[in-house]
């Protein structure tokens, strides 16, 4: 952290799991300074027992998503003056996910949906084939391109209104893995990723709120995959490929 | 929701814009020359075309409600699957025996 300014933020953090409540904390307040800085001073100054989760520090492994100010964020790469009212912060666990302890969320749910989303590659070809050339223009290869960054964060699935609404919805982060496998032609079984997501809950109950968009630290457009699995479903489904 | 679900709903919903549109406008003229129970059904009896206008009309809307609610039941309601769909199932059936019955009525059977 760079040289003080002698100011402080006043913190307040969730602690407990499901039941809890916030606790203040004063930090002081530095020119740069992210979100994680501050709760990371807090357990190693102030309190070591708050329990939190993070690994890369530089928006890269999706580890240290908590809820800021009420939104879900990457907090390694979002500037507490980016998002500090009046010198405050208000820090809680993400939503829609358990809450293990204080800042910590039990993501079993959200990964064990990515599995049953289809969101892993099956090969289609052995090792003694040739390799498959795709054209870096192709649709498919665009279409792949423009959601495989996801970060596995679970800002989005903290974001999505259809999420807390039902338990067995899929989600943004599932659905967009789903959508970027299913555009690998490489793939060995393309039409089971459709199946996985044509489920009850799956990419049809998307209610094209965008919430997944409009968080997604690292830009990416969720419901935009979301919308091309409906209509890939859809296609499949009339030509009787889903069957 | 399943492909065929949303398909339904949204092909209903496409076939309602136009329906809306005319049943809006017919309903616009009919009340400039006073509204009256004998004059719609002056324009309705025996009128192939709009018992056909208002047949299509009912059952889109009957399927377009009964998918949109078993939506809205899973997602503000505790009820799960079964329940919500023999809920929707009820509803829509029981709106399209009511809205065909006054189909029948206004034609004149």
């Amino acid at each position: 952290m760079s040289k003080g300014n002698g100011k402080v933020l006043r913190v307040k953090v969730w602690r407990g799991a499901e039941e809890g409540g916030y606790q203040s904390y004063e930090v002081p307040a530095r020119e740069n300074q992210t979100v994680l800085d501050v709760v990371t001073w807090i357990q190693r100054n102030l309190d070591s027992a708050l329990a939190y989760r993070f690994a890369c520090r530089v928006g890269v492994c999706g580890s240290c998503a908590m809820t800021v100010n009420g939104r879900p964020r990457w907090t390694c790469r979002t500037h507490v003056s980016r998002v500090a009212k009046n010198g405050e912060l208000t820090i809680a666990p993400l939503s829609n996910l358990p809450v293990i302890r204080d800042l910590a969320t039990d993501m079993t749910a959200f990964f064990e949906k990515w599995q049953a989303a289809r969101g892993r590659f099956v090969a289609g070809k052995g090792k003694k084939d040739r390799m498959a050339a795709i054209e870096p223009e192709s649709k498919e290869r665009a279409a792949a391109s423009a959601a495989i960054e996801c970060i596995n964060c679970g800002v989005c699935y903290a974001a999505c209104d259809v999420v807390s609404w039902r338990d067995d919805y899929l989600g943004p982060a599932a659905l967009n893995r789903a959508w970027a496998a299913y555009n690998d032609v490489r793939d060995g079984d393309r039409v089971g990723v459709l199946k996985a997501v044509a489920t009850s809950g799956g990419c049809h109950n998307c209610h094209t709120h965008q919430s997944c968009a409009e968080h997604c630290p690292v830009a990416l457009n969720p419901t935009f995959s979301i919308a091309g699995l409906k209509r890939a479903t859809l296609k499949a489904k009339l030509k009787g490929e889903m069957q | 929701m399943t492909p065929l679900a949303y398909l339904l709903q949204r092909g209903t919903a496409l076939l309602m814009v136009p329906l809306i549109a005319a049943h809006l406008a017919v309903i616009i003229m009919a009340v400039q020359g006073g509204l009256s129970g004998e004059e719609i059904l002056s324009r309705t009896r025996g009128s192939e075309l709009w018992a056909a206008f208002y047949a299509v009309f009912v059952v889109a809307a009957s399927v377009h409600a009964g998918i949109g609610l078993q939506t809205v039941l899973r997602e503000w309601t505790p009820l799960e699957r079964r329940g919500s769909a023999f809920a929707a199932h009820t509803f829509m059936v029981v709106l399209l025996g009511l809205g065909l019955r006054a189909v029948a009525g206004v034609y004149g059977l």
